[in-house]
């Protein structure tokens, strides 16, 4: 990697619902190294790159969607039905605010 | 010394019960996976230490886990346990399971009948049953919702479906049943690897003769007065398929009503339903030494999914089928509302064979006698999904 690219890549925080952290055998939020520009894709593809237990539980095995049971919040926002390679925002993308993906409180 | 490991599977989690050769005393280990639906969990004839588990959940769909240790730690087949992945795209694929749909797999289906008469797509949604290789712990079978079966031969690491069970002919007549369209039964038959037998959520019984490759209906004998055509070839709804290894090809069908028997691999099919008070229910069992001795957990009816009368019963029959009688001793006698899941019943092949089931209430009742007697083991696990024994010598 050359050092311009390497300058770049952002450091996200996510955070995940606790069934996921238990998979991932973390403890709080995650630390990533996101190459720009930062996704949710994007961020989705770091975490399950580091953390392949988590591939099949955020997105669909069969068509990589969002799983129906889960949606994605960046500031305040929802961005559950944003496009996947929508820019995140700065404070996401320079790890000020994480991107949190949180599980439905549905069911029993 | 010899001793028994009792396999629950439930709806928030899994647990791992054991006990001496007598089965008097019991430890009770878990909950692994701690508010998961654990819908089946199954050990390898061939190397009793290695687990089979189906984790599934609505939010984060379908994981598989291993124990190489008899249940005392877990991992998931081929990923890392803990620090970084290999570089490059991942070798193992444990939770994955994508319908083939190439067309050297032969004909492959995209659709099946849905509740409305419609075509629907056909969807991955869990593992409902596994079934290790009796010869090979490396091997193992999943039945799995939209129904299919895969196969993986590398511990659970990566799987891949037995495509000409879809692709036989007649799938886009196969129907979700009310909990959906599940692979629920796999029946590896003793001396014979070619041979497979598979049941769906309701489509019926299936069998190969050439490990896989091509597929036949087996549903020749069964009535089922809710189709417009009681006697199809497909669209049965078959609940369980039990058969005892020492008497292959003699199989006992619990299905939506009736109780039946085949003597031929499933050519045809009769009902022995015989005196039970009902024939409605899911588990069905053979014993370990007797292959003529069956037993059932009857529930009143299709409609209220319960014991007739509050009081929780087995019943046995000793003539394979037809003559059935009553178990109740230690079972509740009233008030008793639970239900007993298709995969929920279980036999050990100690020399006096034990019984064991679970109830939707959270109870694992066993017998160390047969059937003669029973008692609570557990009394207040979540509901109980599936039970499964291995024997230890």
């Amino acid at each position: 990697m050359s050092e311009p690219e390497r300058a770049d890549t952002k450091t996200v925080l996510v955070s995940l619902p606790y069934h996921l952290r238990n998979l991932a055998r973390v403890e709080g939020d995650v630390r990533l190294e996101v190459p720009p520009p930062v996704t949710v894709g994007a961020v989705l593809n770091a975490l399950e790159a580091r953390y392949p237990a988590l591939r099949g539980t955020i997105r669909e095995y069969s068509n990589g969607k969002r799983r129906a049971f889960l949606r994605f919040f960046a500031c305040q926002e929802d961005w559950s039905l944003e496009p996947v390679d929508k820019v995140l925002p700065q404070a996401v993308a320079e790890g000020r605010e994480p991107l949190l993906i949180i599980g439905a409180i549905a069911g029993g | 010394m010899s001793g028994v490991r009792v396999l629950v599977g439930t709806r928030k989690g899994a647990f791992v019960l054991t006990s001496g050769g007598k089965r008097r005393n019991w430890k009770v280990s878990g909950p692994f996976f701690a508010g998961w639906e654990i819908y089946h969990m199954k050990g390898s004839p061939v190397d009793p230490k290695r687990i089979y588990v189906s984790q599934t959940s609505g939010w984060f769909g379908q994981l598989i886990q291993r124990s190489d240790d008899g249940g005392k730690t877990w991992h998931q087949p081929g990923l890392p346990d803990q620090g970084l992945p290999a570089p490059g795209p991942p070798v193992a694929l444990p939770n994955r399971f994508a319908y083939d749909t190439s067309a050297e797999s032969g004909k492959p289906l995209t659709t099946h009948l849905w509740y409305d008469d419609t075509q629907h797509p056909w969807e991955f949604k869990r593992v409902w049953h596994l079934e290790p290789s009796l010869t090979d712990p490396d091997t193992v079978y999943a039945g799995v919702e939209d129904a299919a079966l895969f196969r993986s031969t590398d511990g659970g690491e990566n799987w891949h479906e037995l495509a000409g069970l879809r692709g036989h002919g007649t799938g886009s007549q196969w129907t979700p049943g009310a909990g959906g369209m599940g692979l629920h039964t796999i029946i590896l038959e003793p001396g014979n690897p070619n041979r497979i037998y598979i049941a769906i959520s309701a489509a019926g019984a299936f069998r190969t003769d050439d490990g896989g490759v091509t597929w036949k209906p087996i549903n020749k004998g069964l009535v089922s007065n809710f189709m417009p055509n009681p006697t199809a070839e497909v669209g049965h709804c078959v609940h369980h398929i039990a058969m005892n290894p020492a008497r292959p090809g003699v199989l006992f069908m619990q299905k939506h009503w009736d109780v039946m028997r085949s003597d031929d691999a499933g050519e045809s099919w009769r009902e022995v339903s015989g005196n039970l008070p009902t024939d409605f229910g899911f588990a069905i069992d053979v014993h370990a030494h007797e292959p003529e001795t069956v037993y059932v957990a009857p529930i009143k009816s299709d409609s209220e999914h319960f014991p007739l009368d509050g009081k929780l019963r087995i019943y046995r029959s000793r003539t394979g089928g037809n003559e059935w009688e009553e178990l109740g001793k230690g079972l509740p006698d009233k008030d008793c509302y639970v239900n007993v899941l298709r995969d929920a019943m279980a036999v050990d092949t100690l020399d006096d064979c034990g019984i064991y089931f679970g109830t939707t209430g959270g109870q694992v009742y066993a017998s160390a006698d047969g059937g003669d007697n029973w008692r609570a083991i557990v009394h207040d696990l979540p509901a109980v999904l599936s039970v499964e024994v291995q024997t230890l010598k």
